[in-house]
């Protein structure tokens, strides 16, 4: 399969178009569109390892903690680290970074530790690498929120600079866009591919399938790490539990409604399930319907979504792509 | 020696509520390849059923967090997982994990999200004591409770003709077909017995506990997916023979491990299940039939 460039096109486009919207309305449209295009890096993130490996991995969330953590460490101002941190290394608590330079340590830091447990994901394979991605998880999960000198615990640490708005978020997802298509067209990419379609005849023909799954590891998580920074950035807080299984579940279920076998279906599916969540969440925030008051009713957002999950599922189990790309029909497309 | 039998009968107990949760999840793995997140529901459901009948006659109230728990598995089935039962496995993953939002939510809804106290059988709150060694009541009740299930469940899956076909999909759900076993009740009835098992758990876990709160099944669902995993997929006593060892591996760590490590124990659970994979990637007690062929 040949890399069409009409699709990195396409899906950039949709992309400018989202942030568009976001520019040109009110601050409520402004924040949903911005944490959509967030949740857009995280899901291109993933799909550059499960999309091109076909090894799912429950762990990712961890490096979007890690990232989130290691950029607040140099970003957040001085004051707030030794009021809310006081027990930070000395050196991080005299140094104060900006967005930049926190987020390259941050993904820095991250990755780091996606080489060290991607050494041993990687030998695994199929449910097993599954599930070691899982424990991962449980193990960053429990270290983070008992590391109370630097994350604090189990409450919520506050005071990171709102420095990420629809712009930054939106050039954001246009690299994360773009990573994640050169990397699934580059050779590696293609190698990927192949052993993911079998795994035997890809070890066979040559292909050092361990390898190239660590390669693609990391830079998952890195670009997984750049959401963790910007939703960290966004939110100006960060808990622990918000990179844990809820959090994991709704990444993974937009890549795989989408289709993950494609990148356009890893766009496609966040900005469905994105949108559908924010349109619910107004619906089950209460209000006033024709002078008839509705009581906020928590769990009614949760429940719809995960219907509609359902039957999307149901109707396109392989998603709403199906594996294909969107693309301009040309004479020079290649046939699938 | 005292403190030793005391952690070692702990260790048991915990271990063995673990091991049913494992056989459950194992079962339907094997079966059809689903991780199946939606069996945490399915517990904590069982509790609230419990917790809405608090006041009522036990016996009455298990029975009914049995028959609610088996339905539920079977809507849950027939409903959400029977459409997408030929998807690949990460369609059916998501599928349980909107499952298992859906109904963690529809809890939230009716109940609302803080947890709820009750008594289930304050009578087991009780020790014996034997010589110096004090034995809670709870504990030797959850022991008794799940090797009968465990027991009845082992004999149905090796003495009747559904069980062998179980078993037989389990192995190899395609070459079962071939052979006559009919998916729709396989499955039908793994779900049927997941139900039962998490009732069961859900029992002594409301027991345990003595609240309701609707994530409270999710780390036994977690334990189950691992234990299956170092079990051996496809290998049913492997299965519970990992549920035994993660619950016992995290009751010794919590009597070992100094005070300050102690908050850090699931780390430390989840990274000797890491070890245990990567030392033998097909599992603790590897099946036969799970070795992978070209």
């Amino acid at each position: 399969m040949r890399a069409h460039w009409s699709t990195l096109v396409i899906l950039s486009l949709i992309v400018l178009l989202v942030a568009a919207i976001g520019a040109l309305g009110n601050p409520v449209v402004q924040r949903v569109v911005t944490d959509m295009l967030i949740k857009l890096v995280v899901v291109l993130g993933l799909s550059i390892f499960i999309g091109n490996s076909g090894v799912l991995s429950f762990g990712h969330a961890s490096f979007a903690a890690l990232g989130a953590y290691g950029a607040a460490w140099f970003t957040m101002p001085i004051v707030a680290k030794k009021l809310f941190l006081p027990k930070l290394p000395a050196f991080v608590l005299a140094t104060q970074y900006g967005l930049t330079a926190g987020a390259t340590i941050g993904i820095v830091f991250a990755s780091t530790l996606a080489l060290i447990v991607g050494i041993a994901v990687v030998r695994l394979s199929g449910i097993a690498a599954s599930i070691a991605t899982l424990a991962w998880l449980v193990i960053i999960n429990t270290i983070l929120a008992n590391a109370d000198s630097l994350t604090k615990g189990s409450s919520s640490l506050v005071g990171l600079p709102l420095d990420v708005g629809a712009g930054t978020a939106a050039i954001c997802a246009l690299i994360a866009l773009a990573v994640a298509f050169f990397f699934k067209y580059s050779p590696i990419g293609l190698m990927l591919e192949a052993s993911r379609e079998d795994e035997a005849a890809a070890l066979a023909a040559g292909i050092a399938v361990h390898r190239l799954r660590l390669v693609a590891f990391v830079l998952s998580g890195a670009v997984v790490a750049l959401g963790g920074v910007l939703q960290g950035h966004f939110l100006g807080m960060l808990s622990v539990g918000q990179f844990y299984l809820e959090f994991t579940f709704l990444t993974l279920a937009m890549l795989v409604i989408g289709g993950m076998r494609s990148i356009s279906g890893a766009v496609m599916g966040t900005l469905l399930i994105a949108t559908v969540g924010e349109l619910l969440r107004v619906g089950a925030g209460g209000g006033t319907v024709g002078g008839i008051a509705i009581p906020p009713m928590p769990g009614m957002r949760e429940i719809a979504l995960a219907l509609i999950m359902l039957f999307v599922l149901r109707a396109r189990p392989s998603g709403l792509m199906g594996g294909h790309e969107l693309a301009l029909p040309s004479r020079l497309a290649s046939p699938k | 020696m005292t403190f030793a039998i005391q952690t070692l009968i702990d260790a048991i107990s915990v271990g063995a509520l673990y091991a049913i949760s494992a056989l459950g999840i194992g079962l339907l793995f094997g079966i059809m390849r689903l991780v199946n997140f939606a069996q945490s529901e399915f517990v904590t459901v069982g509790v609230y059923t419990l917790m809405m009948l608090a006041n009522a006659w036990f016996p009455l109230a298990a029975l009914a967090a049995v028959v609610v728990v088996v339905l539920l598995a079977l809507t849950v089935e027939r409903l959400a997982f029977r459409p997408v039962r030929n998807a690949d496995p990460a369609t059916l993953l998501i599928a349980s994990f909107a499952v298992s939002y859906f109904l963690q939510n529809g809890l939230v809804l009716l109940f609302g999200a803080r947890p709820i106290g009750f008594d289930v059988l304050p009578g087991l709150g009780q020790a014996i004591q034997v010589e110096t060694v004090r034995i809670p009541l709870l504990n030797i009740v959850t022991i008794a409770a799940t090797s009968t299930l465990l027991l009845g469940v082992g004999l149905f899956l090796r003495l009747t003709r559904t069980g062998i076909e179980m078993r037989a999909a389990a192995v190899d759900f395609r070459m079962a077909r071939l052979m006559g076993v009919k998916a729709d009740r396989v499955i039908a009835v793994g779900f049927g017995l997941a139900g039962i098992m998490s009732a069961v758990v859900s029992i002594l876990y409301a027991a345990q506990t003595g609240t309701a709160s609707p994530a409270m099944g999710l780390q036994l669902a977690l334990v189950g997916f691992v234990a299956t995993v170092i079990g051996g997929m496809g290998n049913l006593p492997g299965a519970v023979l990992g549920g035994l060892a993660v619950g016992a591996i995290s009751v010794l760590l919590q009597a070992v491990l100094p005070p300050d490590l102690r908050v850090f124990r699931e780390a430390f659970v989840y990274a000797a299940v890491i070890a245990v994979l990567l030392l033998r990637p097909q599992g603790l007690f590897r099946s036969a039939a799970e070795r992978e062929r070209v």
